[in-house]
């Protein structure tokens, strides 16, 4: 791509060639060639993976209860060892990894969904509207993220669900700033007053001249949200407000192998691993991302690729 | 008021106004109290005419303009007066009717190309968009016309360029992509505000002609605003120089700049170079600055300013515009003498 660009500017005249590919392909394009961001893809490949197929992958059932085999470390027949009651620590990790990313994307888009929008509507219209929404975010901000999320489960009740319904709402204040925030400076950009002074409606000044031009901090922010949802669901599990046993998650797996952390370490160890790993991998992206959506930033990694 | 001049007055002007601004008044409201930026518009524009509005920053000239096309922010605006497009008062518009005049009666070409495209919409979907808003165009139809559009103001591989992305055209080709898109509903009106000043001079040049030729061929009447009185010259009609919220003079074109007739205008001419003209001293600036708008001054708002200062009526009352010859007409109590300008009457 660099030759083909460096040709179009000098060839005086000639209109300048419109790179082929679509915006979201060259920043695809540069992610790959980030090799951190390379390799958390993979992983969270992997994850989906395991998220997707698990219970065709793993060699033993999730409840498959092999009594004479119980607390076994790792070791041939089971991997990742055995727990209290003989089920299969890995097969119960990799089924694990779907609640953890169910409730990771769903409390993400939820939170994402309202957050973006009541930022938007709040940074659009300004005055009063803004301070009501946005000082109701402050007291939602107010709260540390996981009592709060305790409180919401306490009114709403233990489970999955209710998890998910908990996590979104404790990570909407955080996109509505963020998305407010670049509202701010974007409203008052002069191509938003020419659509205006050509008729445009709000709806459509919104939705068409300002989302997509504040998309990025939001894009960059949902994968880091991701990481901390899929953290938080590990802690309301751990807690036990989250998935109810005997249903696998990585949370709920580190609460049940904290008693036997003396005599069976991998029982705590491997969800561990498996949550850090994954939320290692979305901040690296989330990382990468932003590098990459920023202009000034970007240029420079271009200019990097141009070099080597 | 003053009442606004005939149609006799002016050679040009032919047939029924098609915007006529009456006691036009913007105020803003400020923690110091009411900011009066536009006092008291009164003009008209006919089908085919060009009027420059010129006046330095903070005259109330884009203000002004966007007050017809109901972009002023109220609160903490306030507008008052007439604006009638065709006979019809867009003052008492609601806000769906407001929508159906931008963009479709009047439109606005901006000042900077640079910022005025979104940067990631494809430029035919900007030439389009409000085309299928207002003329109800499917998209093929709105595509072809938005290519011809983008052939008649210059733009080369028209069809290829729908689908860039403004970082990919220059700043003329940007401001040729405004043009079109403000002409794609054959506006009665195009209010082009600064629209040359970011552009160097020879793109200037173009413009100015592109638009020229583009209002004799739609009709359309023009406003071009611009603190650049040799643009204003090259382009306009009729000339109306804002001060304080005001007009303080409004004549024909070549009788402005051979016969000002308010200390204003003499002072913006007497600081502009002239290219070719024997050296006659320093330009000279006008001193001070203009006056705020939350405290105007009580009679002439040109005054403390002013190198002429008559009398104590230029304090204690406001002159209204006087007819100079016709179709001239200054806002001053007195016959400037030319001799007299500006160099002297400038000085210290």
């Amino acid at each position: 791509m660099a030759t083909d660009t460096t040709a179009a500017t000098t060839e005086a005249g000639a209109p300048p060639a419109v790179d082929p590919r679509s915006r979201w392909r060259q920043i695809l394009d540069l992610l790959v060639s980030n090799r951190l961001a390379l390799f958390a893809m993979v992983v969270l490949g992997l994850v989906l993976l395991a998220a997707v197929f698990g219970p065709w992958l793993a060699p033993f059932g999730v409840n498959e209860v092999i009594v004479q085999d119980r607390l076994q470390a790792p070791g041939l027949d089971h991997i990742f060892g055995t727990d209290e009651l003989g089920r299969d620590v890995f097969s119960r990790v990799l089924l694990g990894a779907r609640a953890s990313l169910v409730v990771g994307v769903v409390a993400v888009g939820i939170s994402l969904t309202a957050g973006t929008l009541l930022g938007l509507i709040a940074g659009f219209y300004g005055g009063k509207t803004d301070d009501f929404i946005m000082r109701g975010m402050d007291v939602l901000f107010a709260f540390p993220a996981i009592l709060m999320a305790i409180a919401v489960l306490a009114i709403l009740g233990p489970g999955l669900v209710n998890a998910m319904i908990a996590i979104g709402i404790v990570y909407t204040p955080i996109f509505a700033r963020i998305t407010r925030g670049s509202v701010l400076s974007v409203r008052e950009e002069v191509y938003v007053r020419a659509a205006r002074s050509l008729g445009a409606r709000d709806a459509r000044l919104i939705g068409l001249h300002i989302l997509p031009n504040v998309a990025a901090p939001i894009i960059v922010q949902t994968t880091i949200s991701l990481a901390f949802a899929i953290l938080s669901e590990a802690a309301l599990s751990f807690l036990g407000l989250g998935v109810q046993p005997p249903a696998a998650s990585w949370g709920r797996m580190l609460a049940e192998g904290r008693g036997f952390i003396q005599q069976a370490w991998w029982m705590a160890v491997f969800p561990g691993l498996a949550i850090f790993v994954t939320v290692l991998s979305f901040n690296l992206i989330g990382d990468a991302l932003r590098d990459v959506l920023d202009p000034r930033q970007r240029s420079a990694i271009e200019s990097r690729g141009l070099a080597g | 008021m003053s009442q606004t001049q005939t149609a006799a007055e002016v050679p040009g002007q032919t047939g029924d106004p098609v915007l006529s601004v009456r006691d036009l008044q913007v105020r803003f409201g400020t923690r110091r109290g009411a900011a009066h930026v536009v006092n008291g518009l009164n003009y008209d524009l006919y089908p085919g005419e060009t009027l420059g509005i010129v006046g330095e920053s903070g005259s109330g000239k884009s203000v002004s303009t966007l007050a017809l096309m109901g972009l002023v922010p109220e609160p903490p605006g306030r507008v008052e007066g007439r604006v009638e497009l065709d006979g019809v008062n867009l003052l008492d518009n609601s806000k769906d009717e407001w929508r159906n005049v931008r963009g479709n009666d009047i439109a606005m070409i901006f000042q900077d190309p640079m910022t005025s495209l979104n940067p990631v919409l494809p430029i035919g979907r900007q030439v389009t968009e409000h085309m299928r808003l207002h003329l109800g165009m499917s998209e093929s139809e709105a595509n072809d016309r938005a290519v011809e559009l983008l052939e008649r103001v210059g733009l080369s591989d028209a069809r290829r360029r729908l689908g860039s992305y403004p970082h990919q055209l220059s700043g003329g080709m940007r401001q040729r992509v405004m043009i079109a898109i403000g002409l794609a509903c054959n506006p009665k009106v195009l209010i082009a505000d600064e629209a040359t000043t970011a552009l160097d001079v020879t793109i200037q040049a173009q413009i100015v002609e592109l638009v020229g030729d583009l209002q004799d061929e739609f009709g359309m009447g023009v406003i071009w605003i611009s603190h650049d009185l040799g643009v204003v010259a090259g382009i306009a009609d009729r000339v109306m120089v804002m001060y304080a919220g005001q007009v303080v003079e409004e004549a024909p074109v070549d009788e402005l700049y051979d016969n000002p007739s308010h200390p204003y205008t003499l002072g913006l001419l007497g600081s502009l170079p002239v290219l070719g003209k024997e050296e006659r001293g320093d330009l000279v600036a006008i001193p001070g600055l203009p006056p705020d708008p939350v405290d105007l001054p009580q009679g002439c708002s040109f005054r403390p300013r002013c190198p002429y200062q008559l009398d104590e009526r230029c304090e204690t009352e406001r002159p209204e515009l006087r007819r100079v010859v016709p179709g001239h007409r200054a806002a001053c109590f007195y016959e400037v003498p030319e001799q007299e300008q500006p160099e002297d009457a400038f000085d210290g």
